[in-house]
């Protein structure tokens, strides 16, 4: 029994695609600008990003040799290295792709979504604003599907914890409001960085999601 | 029922019979600790995140106090998150505007004394004590603070982390001595992301002094 599930352990590990990359922003650095800056979006990229990346890469390994090892003690225990730099490989991913310097709308069935759940844009935007605003410490607010009840809900995540993962909400809209998201543009003026964020909402992409989830 | 030193814990309302936080002024000036920490960052620092958590600390106690007077159990459960965030920032902030000293007036500086022998005792050299207290306070996910704290069950100093605005005694039940503020307004300005390099700036500007006091008071009290 146990040289099988050695087997099917083997095979899992070798079939696993190779490690996490740094995904490229479908826009310059400047791009965002006035709303992020290009030294925000630089570091917040090629530092932050890449590093969650890296230490992602770094744990799965770990993982993958006590996984092959029967070590359960240490796969336990890489639990919050996988969640954090998981978590915000996974997140900033959606995140660059949910900002564009295009102006866009949301589509027509993910208007009539946001009117069902909350009334309208405008009243979306204010509750996760006041939602994202209000993250003690570092986290995200974030908009996203209930498959169970087909509804938009908010919700804030703390640190990096990927939103599917802790609430079951499939993630079409994220603000992260760690410091390091606004700080050296708007200092600890979190709720002006919230409010101006929304001007480069890619609706676009934030539709797309939802027309995902809804299968 | 022991109490705990009040000047170790407690951050002293300003009117004796209604219950007002107010911002403690800083022992130096804004630029005083440069060039380990900016003047901008400390003017921000103080001036707008701990006056918010002292505002916002005196808003939920005077929730609470409604809450109480109505016997309103479901209200003052509520009043919580706000009261451990506020007024962990509040004393967090409190204890480390005086961790903190200029070079010029001993930042840095830790003196032969019962400190820095248990120090060594402990954890064999002062250097071991500061790289494993540095290498916690980079480990930390997210926002929160690193601490020196004393344990009086055990008579013996402790290394802890608490998140986001946790106050050390109320978490973790030890005294603190020494906290590092990491949360990213506490470095971003002036080290971005390099958050080792502001952790390994910060041990100039140690106001041993004050962690001493606080030593001694703590030893102290236990025995």
């Amino acid at each position: 029994m146990f040289a099988l599930r050695r087997l099917a352990t083997n095979a899992i590990i070798s079939n696993t695609r190779a490690a996490h990359a740094l995904p490229e922003l479908p826009y310059a650095y400047e791009a965002l600008e006035p709303i992020v800056s290009r030294d925000i979006m630089s570091l917040h990229h090629t530092k932050h990003h890449q590093t969650y990346v890296t230490n992602l890469n770094a744990a799965e390994e770990k993982l993958k040799t006590a996984l092959s090892k029967g070590d359960i003690s240490t796969v336990v225990s890489l639990e919050p290295a996988l969640r954090f730099n998981g978590g915000g490989h996974l997140n900033h991913s959606i995140f660059w792709k949910n900002l564009s310097p295009e102006s866009t709308q949301p589509s027509e069935p993910l208007k009539k979504a946001i009117e069902s759940s909350f009334g309208s844009i405008e009243q979306l935007k204010d509750q996760l604003s006041a939602s994202s605003i209000g993250v003690q410490g570092s986290g995200w607010g974030w908009l996203g599907y209930c498959p169970k009840s087909g509804c938009l809900k908010i919700a804030t995540c703390a640190n990096q914890d990927p939103l599917q993962a802790t609430t079951g909400l499939i993630p079409l809209l994220g603000i992260d409001v760690w410091e390091h998201a606004y700080y050296l543009q708007y200092k600890n003026v979190r709720a002006d960085y919230v409010k101006a964020i929304f001007e480069v909402v890619n609706w676009k992409d934030v539709s797309e999601r939802f027309e995902k989830a809804k299968c | 029922m022991r109490r705990f030193p009040r000047e170790l814990l407690v951050v002293k309302p300003f009117f004796r019979y209604r219950c007002m936080h107010t911002l403690p002024d800083l022992p130096y000036d804004y630029d005083a600790l440069e060039p380990v920490i900016s003047s901008e960052i400390m003017k921000i620092h103080h001036a707008k995140h701990h006056k918010a958590y002292v505002d916002n600390l005196n808003k939920a106690e005077e929730g609470l106090q409604k809450a109480l007077s109505e016997k309103d159990v479901s209200s003052q459960i509520a009043f919580h998150n706000a009261l451990k965030f506020n007024g962990g920032g509040h004393l967090n902030h409190s204890i480390f505007w005086n961790n903190l000293a200029p070079k010029s007036r001993g930042g840095g500086y830790l003196n032969n004394g019962q400190l820095k022998t248990q120090i060594e005792k402990q954890f064999s050299s002062f250097a071991k004590f500061k790289e494993v207290f540095s290498s916690q306070a980079v480990a930390i996910k997210g926002s929160g603070w690193a601490w020196l704290g004393y344990d009086t069950r055990t008579k013996n100093l402790a290394l802890a982390t608490c998140q986001n605005q946790d106050p050390l005694l109320a978490t973790v039940g030890l005294i603190p001595l020494l906290g590092v503020d990491v949360w990213e307004h506490a470095y971003y300005l002036q080290y971005k992301n390099e958050r080792p390099k502001y952790v390994d700036a910060i041990w100039e500007i140690v106001n041993w002094k004050n962690v001493e006091e606080s030593y001694q008071k703590a030893v102290e009290f236990s025995n």
